[in-house]
């Protein structure tokens, strides 16, 4: 029996070759490597080796496969400690009547092969995906440089290495691995001695806005975390700063869906579902009376419906119902109502000439103590109710539309109408030429400016007018 | 706002895009002082959601002018705005970059002002990332619809992909959810970035130099689910995509967040097995030969949901059946389900040498369970005489649902069956 001490896939090389050209079969060599525990064998002297062999008269009687060589030399940085008997069986099979060996991957030998080169494989792939660099910057040298720990399975930090030389070339970095560590200093790679893990350095201010990034990319409705573990697993998160965060990331997942649901969703139906196949205003109320699209109609006593003549020429459209609209049933007839009908009255219209409603029809409110206090509605509930209005809007074809305020403004016009920039403005929409917006009553209400309210006030009476205006010859 | 705050809106606004590849570009571009693209991409991190992060992905801007009723982004979500500068977005790459969190950017935006005005800012982040920083990395900008084609032309010199996105299956989707785009728009920005990348390489193969244009092609994402097209549909637009516009890949989106029950399946949570399925018949018809149309079986022209399409369609076509591993050809090889395209390689390589035998395919660690009734080897598979029993869809159905969501996550890179 031969027993060889083996360290580097170059002394591995050199043995083999001279194995093979003095016939020594597998199966009267052992080989180690200083990792191993063999003190069994630790005084046996290793086969004295020969340079004067590596002649070209050698190289050409052992011929191997190129693809061999370049298996070999990957498999040699796997730690499993039988890779040196593996790689010269192999080569003594090749070499032996069975060259075309590596092509036949069910062989046991073959098998264990690829299963080594897929390993060390991935663990270079996986030092080039999870090294981090941390950022050092001293104040006597002009450069920065990038500092990463990183713990390898196997011996592959010259694997990988140079790809780090490729990509970050105009840096000064160092990777530290237990093994071995690598330095380039934009020109050079050296390689050096391992280092512990405590001797690497402390954090990176960046990493704050990494993490942040990390909680803000994960999707909470599609938590996955076997994959997760598949993909990344581990024995590497320690080095890896945003893992600290899957916990809480996890924990808070099922609240923060919710809240998607609850914001982004939509609800599962519109007013659309409860459209009854006869479009007329009296239909269109009934079954508005017991629309359920939103969650508005939990709380609020009953839908509100708009009201007016069928054929009126001009619809006013609000916002949504407030106390008094909700208890009574009807829209405009809180403070808000009374404001309307008495600018209706300067304008010298008729509060029964015009058809009046509610971009949202039920009443939205949160309790303080007795009172129901008005909140706005939000997108979600506009857009679940607007089937409601558009189908008032078809019904009636008013000549004239007057949007009160930013709510039902937006709702006609898109989201991006700004009533300050373009009220009292005609504007031709889908449901008329004349759509127009001005201010809501209740604005002008809560305007604490005298003057200012009195000149809103006077705007929505003069809005009215233009409302009214028959539209000349054009 | 602060750098974070607008980080943590802009990247929670683009969590719901798919694609995250960041391969293709086969060297990095001459000159490149921090970056590279070396062909295979490079996941650094992954989420709880199972995806792989590869890229800083975010968005320029959540603010948009349109009003898609599938986006969060759309003028009437209530969503949290934030607009990141230029220079915000090129030093946050930069600086995630030389720490090695990711392999590169994806850059898409909501329209502001105007689809050209939002174009440019894309072009100047791109633009000010290669001139200014000599940055090689990865590089994906997301064409804004309706953009100027000189605009598109400029952000290919930059880009090593452009994306188009399709949005929506089929013309009548896009009318009923994004009144604002329109196919022929969106097919023929397709066109424009397809006539540039075939010159490129055109001129390359003439032994030209001619300037770098997304060199690692262009790709699609599609919401699946919105609307109620089939996933035939689906799969016929991704392949006339495929074929007509040479796209790279096309990415298939779930499109709710939320586990509606899908009516095929109740209680389960629907649209990641169907992203799934979609993303094992988008293999198939990339590397396996299949056609759109014979990979849908079931009536109601949707992919099975409980089991992988290669086997549906192995079922329904037991007469191609057995396929004879020592003497089949590649393409009939590659039908079998349960052996992938790794596997089909092998077998060829190995059979010039030896007859394989049952126990040959399993030490190959194909699947042997889908694969046994399928095929002819040298010795005798007793497997085979269940080839014609009728209940044997029935028995090859996977008893717990559970085992399919465990893997749905891992499709979007491959779909491989
Ligand atoms: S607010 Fe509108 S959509 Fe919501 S339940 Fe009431 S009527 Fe229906």
């Amino acid at each position: 029996m031969h027993f060889v001490r083996i360290d580097t896939f170059d002394q591995w090389r050199s043995e083999a070759r001279r194995l093979l050209l003095a016939e020594t079969a597998p199966s009267e060599v052992s080989f180690s490597t200083t990792d191993d525990q063999l003190s069994l064998f630790a005084s046996e002297p290793n086969v004295p080796t020969s340079s004067g062999q590596r002649g070209a008269a050698a190289a050409s009687v052992l011929k191997v496969p190129r693809e061999f060589l370049a298996l070999a030399e990957t498999v040699a940085c796997h730690r499993g400690t039988h890779r040196w008997e593996l790689l010269y069986r192999t080569v003594w099979r090749l070499t032996h009547g069975e060259p075309q060996l590596l092509q036949i991957s069910m062989d046991d030998d073959v098998h264990s092969l690829q299963q080594m080169l897929k390993a060390v494989t991935r663990d270079v792939h996986k030092m080039k995906a999870f090294v981090r660099f941390r950022k050092l910057e001293e104040a006597s040298s002009p450069q920065a440089s990038y500092v990463a720990w990183h713990r390898p399975d196997h011996r592959i930090v010259r694997l990988a290495a140079p790809f780090f030389a490729r990509r970050f070339k105009a840096m000064h970095w160092t990777i530290l691995t237990p093994d071995e560590s690598a330095t380039w200093d934009q020109t050079q790679l050296r390689y050096g001695a391992g280092v512990p893990a405590s001797e690497s350095p402390d954090g990176d201010a960046l990493e704050a806005l990494w993490k942040t990034y990390y909680a803000s990319i994960f999707n909470p409705a599609r938590v996955n975390v076997a994959m997760m573990k598949r993909e990344m697993p581990v024995r590497h998160w320690q080095t890896l700063p945003e893992t600290e965060l899957i916990p809480e990331l996890l924990a808070a997942a099922p609240a923060r869906v919710a809240e998607m649901i609850e914001n982004n969703e939509g609800f599962a139906q519109t007013a659309a579902h409860y459209m009854p196949a006869d479009t007329g205003l009296d239909s269109l109320r009934a079954a508005a009376a017991s629309c359920r699209a939103c969650d508005l109609h939990h709380c609020a006593t009953q839908t509100v419906f708009g009201e007016g003549p069928p054929r009126a020429r001009i619809v006013i459209v609000g916002e949504q119902p407030g106390d008094n609209e909700d208890i009574a049933g009807k829209p405009f007839v809180g403070p808000a109502g009374q404001l309307l009908d008495q600018s209706l009255a300067r304008a010298g219209i008729q509060r029964d000439e015009v058809y009046v409603t509610n971009v949202v029809k039920h009443f939205k409110f949160t309790t303080r103590g007795k009172r129901r206090l008005h909140r706005k509605p939000d997108s979600r509930e506009i857009f679940a109710c607007r089937p409601w209005l558009e189908a008032e809007l078809a019904a009636v074809k008013p000549s004239s539309i007057l949007c009160l305020g930013a709510t039902s403004s937006q709702a006609l016009f898109g989201r991006d109408f700004r009533i300050t920039l373009s009220r009292g403005q005609t504007f031709e929409t889908e449901w008329s030429r004349r759509t127009i917006a001005t201010w809501h009553p209740a604005a002008i209400l809560r305007m604490p400016d005298a003057a200012r309210s009195q000149q809103m006030e006077q705007q929505l009476v003069d809005d009215l007018v233009l409302a009214a205006a028959r539209p000349g010859k054009t | 706002m602060d750098v974070r705050a607008k980080l943590a809106i802009l990247a929670d606004a683009a969590k719901y895009d798919a694609s995250c590849a960041s391969s293709g570009a086969k060297s990095t571009r001459a000159g490149s002082q921090i970056g590279s693209t070396e062909g295979m991409g490079i996941c650094h991190s992954y989420s709880p959601d199972g995806r792989c992060i590869s890229l800083l992905k975010i968005l320029l801007t959540n603010y948009c002018i349109y009003d898609c009723q599938y986006c969060i982004n759309r003028i009437s979500s209530d969503t949290p705005r934030a607009r990141f500068t230029v220079d915000e977005v090129v030093s946050l790459t930069m600086e995630f970059y030389k720490r090695n969190y990711v392999e590169g950017l994806f850059l898409s935006s909501g329209i502001i002002q105007n689809s050209d005005y939002t174009m440019e800012q894309l072009i100047a982040v791109a633009k000010q990332l290669r001139t200014v920083h000599g940055y090689g990395g990865y590089l994906h900008l997301k064409t804004i619809p309706n953009a100027a084609q000189s605009l598109i032309e400029e952000a290919g010199k930059w880009a090593d992909r452009l994306s188009v996105n399709i949005e929506l299956p089929s013309e009548g989707d896009l009318y009923q959810l994004a009144p604002e785009k329109k196919k022929p728009q969106i097919v023929g920005a397709m066109q424009g970035i397809r006539q540039k990348i075939d010159e490129a390489q055109q001129e390359q193969a003439a032994g030209y130099k001619p300037p770098r244009f997304a060199p690692a092609g262009q790709s699609t994402q599609m919401i699946v689910g919105a609307t109620p097209t089939s996933d035939v549909e689906v799969l016929k637009t991704a392949s006339e995509l495929y074929t007509g516009q040479r796209l790279r890949r096309v990415y298939y989106s779930a499109y709710s967040p939320i586990p509606h029950a899908d009516a095929r399946l109740p209680g389960q949570a629907p649209p990641l097995i169907r992203e799934h399925r979609l993303y094992q018949a988008d293999w198939l018809m990339r590397f396996y030969g299949f056609e759109a149309d014979e990979i849908v079986t079931e009536p109601d022209r949707n992919l099975s949901l409980d089991i992988d399409p290669k086997l549906a369609w192995a079922l329904a076509n037991r007469h191609f059946f057995p396929v004879d591993v020592n003497r089949a050809s590649r393409e009939e090889l590659l039908r079998i389900p349960g052996i992938g395209v790794r596997n089909v390689k092998r077998l060829l390589a190995i059979r010039k040498h030896k007859n394989l035998r049952s126990e040959d395919l399993k030490k190959l660690r194909v699947a042997w369970n889908r694969a046994k009734v399928f095929v002819l080897t040298a010795d005798h598979n007793p497997n085979l005489s269940d080839l014609d029993k009728l209940d044997l869809g029935k028995r090859m159905r996977p008893k717990s649902q559970q085992l399919m969501l465990f893997d749905a996550a891992g499709s979007a890179r491959s779909g491989e069956v």
